[in-house]
């Protein structure tokens, strides 16, 4: 089974939603995603990037830390941030609940993420930082 | 990042960018805003055509347009939507709110 990982850290910017996108993207390339896939999980990355980004942190210069896991056909991304966590994830994973309706935030982040990927699960402890991760089956994994 | 907008008659038409995300939207709403209340325009139309990636903070741009343009009443459309910008206005209910029809109604 073909394995390996990737990680890396990046300042709390929205620029950086992009790297963190692009990063993910080039990571899957070698497990042969179709375009569908490689939206889906590009699209998931960047609501946990920019979850990190908007709730997370209220200073640019932490740091939000990405990893990628691979194990045959299946993808595994943690999106990790130092920040304030969320108190409630229950609610925080509703649809159309935020708690930033002033920065016309959707409400639809968690959706989103759980929508486009196969398995999301989300831990959090306030004050200290959450975790997102999200899988995403691609293809089987063929071996010789 | 700067977008060409452009008001054509009474509309406001806005090409967006490759990558619509929360990056790209911060700065968007704010401009769009200001061109509407400024030309007083009576449509605004997002023109997809470009547009390769997109997040749900599509959905804030179009519902917070929506509401700008209900006050003036004008209508928001969306145009050269690919598939994946579809199924995206789909799952956030965007399409019941977003015509897609400009053009074909003789505006």
């Amino acid at each position: 089974m073909e394995v390996n990982h990737m990680q890396a850290s990046f300042d709390a910017r929205s620029v950086n939603e992009g790297l963190a996108r692009m990063l993910v993207a080039a990571f899957m390339a070698d497990m042969n995603p179709t375009l569908e896939q490689l939206a889906d999980v590009k699209t998931a990355v960047s609501e946990a990037v920019t979850n990190a980004i908007i709730h997370g942190y209220s200073d640019e210069s932490r740091q939000v830390r990405i990893a990628c896991d691979r194990q045959g056909g299946e993808l595994m991304v943690t999106v990790e941030d130092d920040g304030i966590g969320i108190a409630d994830i229950e609610q925080a994973r509703q649809p159309f609940y935020t708690s930033k309706p002033q920065l016309e935030r959707s409400g639809m982040g968690f959706a989103f993420m759980e929508a486009f990927t196969d398995r999301l699960e989300v831990e959090s402890c306030p004050g200290k930082g959450t975790r997102v991760v999200l899988w995403k089956y691609i293809a089987e994994d063929c071996e010789e | 990042m700067e977008i060409p907008y452009k008001i054509e008659k009474e509309s406001l038409l806005v090409p967006m960018p490759r990558e619509v995300d929360h990056h790209a939207a911060k700065s968007m709403s704010r401009e769009i805003d200001f061109l509407i209340d400024s030309w007083h325009v009576k449509s605004v139309v997002f023109d997809f055509e470009n547009t390769e990636f997109m997040d749900s903070s599509v959905i804030g741009i179009m519902i917070g347009r929506s509401r700008t343009m209900e006050m003036y009443r004008g209508r928001v459309y969306a145009i050269n939507m690919c598939e994946r910008a579809k199924r995206i206005f789909e799952k956030s209910a965007l399409d019941r709110i977003i015509s897609t029809d400009y053009g074909t109604d003789g505006r």
